[in-house]
């Protein structure tokens, strides 16, 4: 048990310390605009990289992913909240899972 | 500093508060998107035997998705303490990235405390929320986002722990997709305004697909994935589409 703890607290300072290093100690701010351009674009990317492929695997068959990926996709173009799309997404994947699966 | 047509406002009397309650309201799905997620983190953990405040300990002392799991599943396991640490902080690189492009928003009269709190809450999520809903950051908007995960986080955790098998197959996979679904309703409205932002996000997909799908990279794990593709698209978007001007 101490030893599992001890891998949590590991794991917890692991976690920790990439978020705290830079906003804690790096007050200036960067002025080249290439690396301003990067950070600008690292929430999209990060979305993108995050969501794709990983979907496809997040209902246990793929065929109830894509159906729930082309509802959100279609809710998202029409700029619907964030709690409509994910709503309306899984109402979608267990419906297709419910008839379908 | 609201983008107009992203944020409403809250009409409230001290600025200060009024920046709490946004932060608590865009917080808020992503505290609903974290009730599945975790909940299916509480139900593995206990599964593999662990006691389930042990993994609501976990995921109150870690609050990250990827990292966590392969941390715990590592315990589980047998793996030996620098094995589970090395894997999780590799992992988490990737909020690196994210505190530095979070620390360019920050409003200027933060104190350390205050940034060294803040981090704490630096997830996937809030920080996309955080930089694309504003245009600088203050402390009370970051502590109202974090607030709702963290608890939704833990409560899940905690619930997925306890209920282990209750909730039926069926809905379990239908919620899922949640956290994905949200992500997209994120990214697809400035999109649709930024030719840019569209092809920014095209590279960052095409490069985690290739990962996840080529002979050889499938055996990179998630969190190196998502850091390399991340790292791909936004050198490809400062390399050639550089922003003029950014304040």
């Amino acid at each position: 048990m101490v030893r599992i703890l001890l891998a949590v607290f590991l794991m917890a300072l692991v976690s920790y310390l990439p978020r705290v290093l830079p906003l804690a100690f790096l007050r200036q701010k960067v002025d080249s605009p290439f690396f301003q351009s990067f950070l600008y674009y690292v929430p999209y990317a990060v979305l993108g990289a995050m969501t794709f492929p990983a979907i496809l695997y997040a209902t246990g068959d793929i065929g109830s992913a894509l159906v729930g990926f082309g509802v959100a996709l279609l809710l998202a173009f029409y700029e619907k909240g964030l709690i409509t799309v994910a709503l309306f997404a899984a109402f979608a994947v267990y419906l297709f899972q419910y008839f379908l699966g | 500093m609201h983008i107009p047509f992203l944020s409403r406002r809250i009409a409230t009397a001290d600025p200060r508060r009024q920046d709490f309650f946004l932060g608590l309201r865009d917080g808020f799905p992503i505290a609903l998107g974290y009730v599945p997620v975790s909940f299916a983190f509480g139900l593995l953990a206990v599964r593999g035997g662990l006691p389930p405040w042990i993994a609501t300990l976990i995921s109150l002392t870690n609050l990250t998705s990827a990292g966590q799991f392969a941390g715990t599943n590592l315990i589980l396991a047998g793996a030996s303490l620098l094995e589970i640490t090395f894997t999780t902080f590799l992992i988490n690189l990737r909020y690196l990235l994210m505190s530095l492009s979070l620390g360019q928003k920050l409003a200027p009269d933060l104190t350390l405390g205050q940034r060294c709190l803040m981090a704490f809450g630096i997830t996937d999520e809030t920080f996309a929320v955080a930089s694309v809903e504003r245009s600088e950051i203050t402390f009370l908007y970051m502590l109202g986002l974090i607030v709702g995960p963290y608890l939704g986080w833990g409560t899940g955790t905690l619930l997925g722990g306890i209920v282990c098998t209750f909730l039926p197959a069926s809905l379990q996979k239908a919620l899922g997709i949640t956290l994905y679904a949200m992500f997209i309703a994120i990214v697809v409205p400035p999109a649709k305004k930024s030719r840019t932002i569209s092809i920014i996000i095209a590279v960052a997909v095409g490069v985690s697909s290739a990962l996840t799908w080529l002979p050889g990279l499938r055996l990179l794990s998630e969190g190196w994935r998502i850091t390399i593709a991340t790292v791909v698209a936004c050198l490809f978007g400062a390399t050639f589409f550089p922003r003029k001007e950014v304040k």
